[in-house]
């Protein structure tokens, strides 16, 4: 699954590098280039310790709320809300368990956690679709709400953004905790509204 | 304003009491779990840290050469009609792709313009509610082995554009 993604980085970082030193041979800046990348790669070792103390502290304490069994208690309360985002799944489809994980682990920040569950909701969903028309490689109405949901990305607490800020200096880097709980909330409903409308369609 | 910024110092606080405080009437060995967690999170970084050293050196240099000024410098003239400021243009059309290369261009936000500054405010709010819409959905689709995405990305896009907007309407309160 890392297949696509290492590719995208592939082409993103080769260009960013080719780019850089041809662009910066045009300007004259080409001198530059060996202190930014020494500087570069001392700062991004600096960032990772500080990152270590933050990701270490935010998973300690999502162990805990897991381990005390937080999770599944949420997942339970989740059932009537997937009901209204897939009106058509059926109530004990195997996919209602892995898109409940799926969510709850977002918004938890639990990237480790969501991506596996969203992975086999999508194998489920597949495995429905087929029963339902025979037809392959079209996604469903649930696929794309599920998509677009995960991609709106609800979380409330963005661990790593704080560390970064806290890293370069912010006087407050959890002062925007408030604002974006807001905008996550905005991109999920705005998300919400589109598919429901497409959805009524069909 | 006051209340808003009050509640964003309150929330990690209360989660923390919170989760703590149910581990301990569930009777679960919280301090053991904790670290358990806390080790799993020390191995999610080691993993991560060649990929950032990597992207960072990539942005390193395209920032030394200029030409992140210069793209910039040339999408803000345009931007700037609607209120948003070139500068975000790179990392938002990045973040769309690969979030380890937005995290690159975020520090170098971060660092040129400030954490706290207008610019470091929408790009910490935009990148708390934006994902990687083309690397997500080529990952999942290619799960489901679907060709046909449909409405999916039109409705990606329009979720990351609300929240982009919200990001600016919001930052600019601070």
């Amino acid at each position: 699954m890392n297949k696509t993604g290492d590719e995208m980085l592939n082409i993103l970082w080769s260009s960013m590098i080719i780019a850089g030193i041809l662009y910066s041979v045009v300007t004259g800046n080409v001198s530059d280039i060996s202190n930014a990348a020494l500087d570069s790669s001392k700062e991004a070792v600096t960032l990772c310790i500080t990152m270590l103390g933050v990701m270490a502290f935010w998973c300690g304490l999502m162990q805990i709320a897991e381990d005390a069994g937080l999770v599944e208690k949420m997942s339970g309360k989740m059932q009537p809300v997937i009901h209204f985002l897939f009106p058509q799944l059926p109530k004990n489809h195997p996919a209602n368990k892995h898109i409940t994980t799926n969510i709850i682990a977002n918004i938890l920040g639990l990237g480790w956690a969501a991506t596996p569950a969203g992975l086999q909701a999508m194998e489920e969903l597949a495995k429905l679709e087929e029963s339902r028309r025979s037809l392959k490689g079209i996604a469903s109405n649930e696929m794309c709400n599920f998509l677009i949901l995960n991609i709106s990305s609800l979380q409330l607490i963005p661990v790593n953004v704080i560390a970064y800020r806290s890293q370069y200096g912010s006087v407050n880097p959890a002062s925007i905790v408030g604002a974006g709980i807001i905008a996550t909330s905005i991109s999920t409903l705005a998300g919400i509204v589109y598919f429901k409308i497409m959805d009524r369609k069909r | 304003m006051r209340l808003f910024l009050f509640c964003s110092d309150m929330i990690i606080p209360v989660i923390i009491l919170g989760i703590v405080c149910y581990g301990v009437t569930q009777h679960v060995d919280v301090y053991e779990s904790f670290i358990k967690g806390a080790n799993s999170g020390f191995q999610t970084v080691i993993k991560i840290m060649p990929t950032m050293l990597a992207l960072m050196i990539a942005v390193g240099i395209l920032r030394a050469s200029g030409l992140l000024e210069a793209i910039g410098m040339r999408i803000g003239s345009m931007t700037d009609h609607i209120g948003f400021p070139g500068e975000l243009v790179p990392l938002t059309v990045v973040k769309m792709f690969s979030s380890s290369a937005a995290t690159g261009l975020l520090l170098d936000l971060y660092k040129e313009y400030g954490t706290d500054s207008r610019i470091g405010l929408i790009a910490s709010i935009s990148m708390a509610c934006t994902e990687t819409i083309f690397y997500t959905m080529s990952v999942y689709f290619m799960t489901a082995k679907v060709r046909k995405s449909r409405y999916t990305l039109p409705g990606a896009l329009i979720a990351t554009f609300a929240g982009i907007a919200a990001s600016v309407v919001l930052a600019g309160m601070f």
